[in-house]
């Protein structure tokens, strides 16, 4: 499943599309700590977290991962927002919580 | 790649914005350089943690990657206020940081026990009130 038809499912508001939407999302990490999630984050996987902020991202670049999927209502703050938009990093989001989020996107991956 | 190469990049204490440019730069320099995927994780997991370890606990500071055959060296050294119990920060789990940092997603204290674990070794020098020095090797 590619960035794109993540996108296309409708299931998560789009709050910054990045420049590389053809990308494939191979799987799913979900985790908060951002030292943890350094260290175990997945390459090209969807990473569904509530921290919205430009350590998110940095950690994003650095592990690899395919987009953010900001889950339980939390937002990205206006300094992460303008970084998604100028490095062109795909950012969605969701007032769900992030079991349901994840396993919503494991299931396409798999489907 | 006979000669060394040598980065070095300025850490704004205050700057939470380009916390994490110094260790995505580098990143991409060793991408460049055609490092194997395992090296270049391994010195982004440990320049990114050290990186933010010098915001969120020092005042910033300086970090100099030295990259020579077979070898990533990488010395980040602050003014920050030391390190009491070294033993104690590198336990995991141990952390000091403030409830406005945690917030941030930081404060797991797996900071340093991440260092340790993805370099081949790490020395840290430090002294309460002038600062903190740490330097860490990864081998290729
Ligand atoms: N450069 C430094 N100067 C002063 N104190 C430091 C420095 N680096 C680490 N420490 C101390 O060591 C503790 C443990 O550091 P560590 O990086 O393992 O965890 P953390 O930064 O608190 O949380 P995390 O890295 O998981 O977000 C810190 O909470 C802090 O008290
Ligand atoms: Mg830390």
């Amino acid at each position: 499943m590619t960035i794109q038809n993540l996108i296309d499912t409708g299931r998560f508001e789009v709050v910054n599309a990045g420049d590389d939407l053809t990308r494939e999302i191979k799987d799913v990490f979900c985790c908060d700590l951002l030292s943890i999630c350094m260290s175990k984050g997945i390459e090209d996987a969807a990473w569904v977290t509530v921290m919205g902020n430009v350590n998110t991202l940095a950690v994003m670049t650095l592990t690899d991962m395919a987009c953010i999927v900001l889950a339980e209502g939390a937002r990205m703050d206006e300094v992460g927002l303008q970084k998604a938009q100028s490095e062109g990093f795909t950012v969605l989001r969701t007032e769900d919580p992030i079991y349901p989020s994840a396993r919503f996107i494991d299931d396409m991956i798999h489907a | 790649m006979s000669d060394s190469l040598e980065f070095k990049y300025q850490i704004d204490g205050e700057d939470f914005a380009r916390v994490g440019h110094a260790s995505t730069d580098v990143k991409k320099k060793l991408k460049m350089m055609g490092l194997p995927p395992d090296v270049i994780r391994r010195v982004s997991i440990a320049i990114y943690e050290g990186e933010i370890n010098m915001v969120i606990h020092a005042y910033g500071g300086e970090i100099t990657v030295t990259i020579s055959e077979g070898d990533v060296k990488m010395v980040l050294a602050d003014k920050g206020p030391g390190i009491p119990d070294i033993e104690k920060a590198m336990t995991a789990g141990y952390s000091t940081a403030s409830e406005s940092v945690r917030n941030l997603g930081f404060g797991a204290g797996m900071g340093l026990p991440n260092m340790k674990k993805y370099t081949d070794s790490i020395e840290i020098e430090t002294e309460l009130g002038v600062g903190t020095t740490v330097t860490m090797h990864v081998k290729f």
